[in-house]
């Protein structure tokens, strides 16, 4: 997969995302669906960008995956874009999918998170490859990124299957070289030929599922085959006293510590070349397998019957790490140089930790100041609104995945739960998996109450819109779903309606909502995120020093523009509040929770 | 692999680190290293640490380097220094932008924002050769506080073998045509800082 350079190449330094949509769009993509998710998101972006490709945010993972289905069965090649649990989302297709092959291209881009920097898990989707019976490519670089996603358009029409891309954190947000030409970049698609029907093939009716399988078996038994010369596989001969099997970004970090010594780059990593690595394994001393996460080269390596060292040194959780795998190295005896030498002794210093918090103006901190402050049992949802779980919140009992906090509120209460609970969810993901919840919820008669914050954008990935902003990837003014007019269709009748900046308002309506007996509730939160392109600032708001005796409760509202004055005060002691004009948006939430009216609004000009 | 040059760039959400790091590898891409670079972002952005690796070399591997090799730790805010300094090789170089920004533990009062006499004891345990730059202070000057990453750009450049003219090549391609001339005279005025 080595490019040659030409006349018309020109190197740039690309991001894996970026990278993987060029690859896409140079294989002649056509239609492409994800919905946002770190570290994924920017693959669509980037491919919004390109001639000739219909870019979508969907409203989740599996209604990416079914759309680019569709594209694929039309005879469209097609991209999906998802980050490692939105393939759980996605999953219920994903398998099947296996069975009916594809009709044009089809890759999955996973992009995992091993030290779930962003994330509720680590799992390792590597492993869904050999659960659903499919390829699973995993590229180190930003080169191979590009040459991989576009490798695995042609693999998935040679094999009829669908072909999972596997990135990382580390791969999708680093930027390294990629040989860039683009000549054609005003490219217009062929139109396609009208659909070929073919329902024994993309029907799956229990009768033509068990006529399927056999095919997957049989396409699994061919991929193995070609695993053995496919070119993405391939062994760096050195010193053989050690040889090393490892995939992904792992091969980078262990190719700096075992510096010298033999490799074993596997580019697909499912289905593995049996032969290839049993030879590679019979010519070294010692055989090591360097992989990130689950042991998933090692235990096949291992069920061939081959000594190999692996998961006893390195380790199964958190990313791994140039030092890790020297660490790991070394235990197992390898001669890989020293350690970098740690300093004396700096240890003494007490350094400050920097907790992410709610934004200045953030229309989630009425709400958690609020929930805090009723001490409601808290059901919450993936998004920025976590952070109600920290300091100085602390209002989050229970989070586990996308749309999960109406679920589990409504599972709560029905098994006898005695406290009111309430379960926080975000505009976007209410979109996503928040609706058949609700839906059930309703359906069910259980008395939760269910908060919708709408900030309107998925706030958490960096904004991206949705089917409730009315506006497309593209940033075109589209169809807008009014949330409050869906959830009286779903039949709910006690329903709040209240401005996000309007700290007793939401108290009252989470009061209200909660005293409902024997049927679900819901309030709905509006207010703009302050990343929401528009949005408005108001005048500043500041503390009167005089008025100010530094009783703290505007502490409580965890605003970052909110400081600790120099001034204390003379009877309490302590620190007076102190605004920082540069930081505040003017949300006026301090301003309403002030017990003593210290602070007040200014003109704009004045501050 | 001995011949790779390792920056780190840390601080705090909303500073800048990104770009700074994106130009400092595209610097060593047009300066003619490969160049990889490497930042995790997420939370971050909620006023939380930001940390970004560049590596040039002839052949860099991981995008980022590994703890205590790091031969310029960029601090663009004073405690990020010390939080990061085991990153540091014994002997290499630090650079810190003289901004402080409280975090809300501190803010909140739960935790003291260390002396700068405090910070150089723990960055002092690990290397001589610590910079200041007023960055801040001279992108003011400059006319934008946003160009203080321009100006610690300006800065690290005297350390390194690449033209200052590829650094604002690279720059100039970066930023919108309208804060060119800005940008131009931040990376010179970070030049005359610590020339």
């Amino acid at each position: 997969m080595k490019n040659t350079d030409s006349s018309s190449s020109k190197q740039r330094l690309l991001s894996g995302n970026e990278a993987i949509a060029l690859g896409a769009w140079e294989a002649g993509v056509r239609y492409a669906a994800a919905y946002p998710g770190t570290p994924s998101t920017e693959i669509l972006p980037a491919l919004a960008g390109y001639a000739g490709v219909t870019a979508e945010w969907a409203s989740n993972e599996k209604v990416a995956l079914d759309a680019v289905i569709g594209a694929s069965f039309a005879g469209g090649r097609a991209l999906a874009a998802m980050k490692h649990v939105g393939v759980n989302v996605a999953s219920d297709s994903l398998m099947s999918l296996s069975y009916t092959g594809v009709g044009a291209g089809l890759v999955l881009v996973s992009a995992d998170d091993p030290g779930a920097f962003s994330s509720q898990n680590e799992q390792d989707n590597r492993h869904y490859a050999r659960f659903g019976k499919f390829p699973c490519l995993e590229p180190s670089d930003s080169q191979e990124a590009k040459d991989y996603t576009a490798f695995g358009f042609d693999l998935s029409e040679r094999f009829d299957t669908p072909v999972m891309v596997r990135s990382t954190t580390r791969l999708s947000h680093s930027k390294s070289p990629v040989l860039v030409s683009m000549p054609d970049a005003g490219r217009e698609p062929v139109p396609l030929a009208p659909f070929e029907r073919k329902p024994q093939k993309y029907v799956m009716i229990p009768a033509y599922a068990r006529m399927r399988h056999p095919e997957v078996e049989a396409r699994m038994e061919a991929l193995a085959d070609y695993a053995e010369t496919c070119p993405l596989n391939r062994i760096e001969w050195g010193d053989k006293g050690v040889g090393i099997v490892t995939d992904g970004m792992a091969y980078h970090y262990a190719r700096e510590i075992f510096d010298g010594f033999s490799f074993l780059k596997l580019g697909m990593v499912y289905p593995l070349p049996e032969r290839m690595i049993r030879e590679f394994a019979a010519q070294v001393d010692r055989l090591v397998v360097v992989e990130e996460l689950d042991p998933f080269i090692e235990e096949q390596v291992r069920a061939w019957g081959l000594d190999v060292v692996g998961k006893d040194v390195f380790p199964r959780t958190g990313e791994l790490t140039l030092g890790r795998v020297r660490e790991g190295a070394r235990a197992a005896g390898f001669p890989v140089g020293e350690t970098p030498r740690e300093p004396a002794s700096v240890a003494t210093l007490r350094i400050p930790q920097r907790p992410p918090a709610l934004c200045p103006g953030c229309p989630h901190r009425s709400v958690y100041f609020n929930l805090r402050k009723l001490k409601l049992l808290v059901s919450g949802d993936i998004g920025c609104y976590a952070i109600g779980v920290l300091p100085p919140f602390e209002e989050m009992d229970m989070l586990v995945s996308m749309g999960a906090s109406i679920g589990m509120a409504h599972g709560a209460k029905q098994a006898g739960c005695p406290d009111d609970i309430v379960a926080t969810i975000g505009d976007s993901t209410f979109f996503h998996t928040g609706l058949p919840e609700l839906a059930s919820t309703i359906y069910n008669e259980g008395n939760t109450c269910t908060m919708i914050l709408d900030n309107r954008t998925t706030a958490m990935t960096g904004g991206q819109n949705h089917p409730g902003t009315g506006v497309t990837l593209q940033g075109e003014t589209t169809r807008q779903i009014d949330i409050e007019a869906v959830v009286r269709a779903m039949g709910v009748e006690d329903l709040w309606v209240v401005d996000a900046m309007d700290v007793e308002g939401v108290e009252h309506a989470i009061r209200e909502a909660v005293a409902v007996e024997g049927r679900p509730s819901v309030v709905l939160v509006n207010g703009e995120c302050v990343f929401v392109p528009g949005f408005e600032r108001r005048p500043v708001a500041m503390v009167d020093e005089e008025v100010c005796n530094g009783c703290g409760f505007c502490f409580r509202v965890g605003c970052p523009a909110i400081l600790k004055s120099d001034e204390v005060d003379e009877r309490s002691e302590r620190p007076k509040a102190v605004i920082d004009p540069m930081l505040c948006t003017g949300c006026t939430v301090c301003l309403q929770v002030c017990p003593r009216g210290a602070i007040y609004e200014i003109e704009s000009e004045e501050a | 692999m001995q011949d790779t040059i390792n920056f780190l760039f840390v601080g705090v959400g909303g500073q800048g680190i990104l770009t700074a790091s994106d130009i400092a590898a595209g610097v060593g891409l047009e300066g003619g290293y490969q160049a990889k670079k490497s930042e995790v972002h997420g939370f971050s952005q909620r006023g939380g640490v930001v940390e970004s690796h560049v590596r040039w070399g002839e052949d860099v591997g991981s995008p980022t380097a590994e703890k205590g090799t790091v031969d310029f730790l960029i601090a663009l805010e004073v405690m990020e220094s010390a939080r990061w300094i085991d990153w540091l090789r014994a002997g290499g170089a630090v650079l810190i932008n003289r901004q402080r920004i409280a975090p809300m533990t501190v803010t909140a009062g739960d935790a003291v924002y260390p002396s700068e006499e405090e910070i150089l004891e723990v960055v002092k345990g690990r290397t001589e050769d610590v910079s200041w730059v007023d960055g801040l202070a001279i992108a003011k000057e400059v006319g934008d506080t946003r160009m203080t990453n321009t100006v610690i750009l300006g800065a690290l450049s005297t350390r390194l073998e690449v033209e200052p003219e590829v650094w604002l090549r690279v720059i100039e391609r970066r930023v919108p045509p309208r804060y060119a001339e800005m940008n131009r005279r931040a990376f010179e005025e970070g030049r005359r800082a610590v020339g």
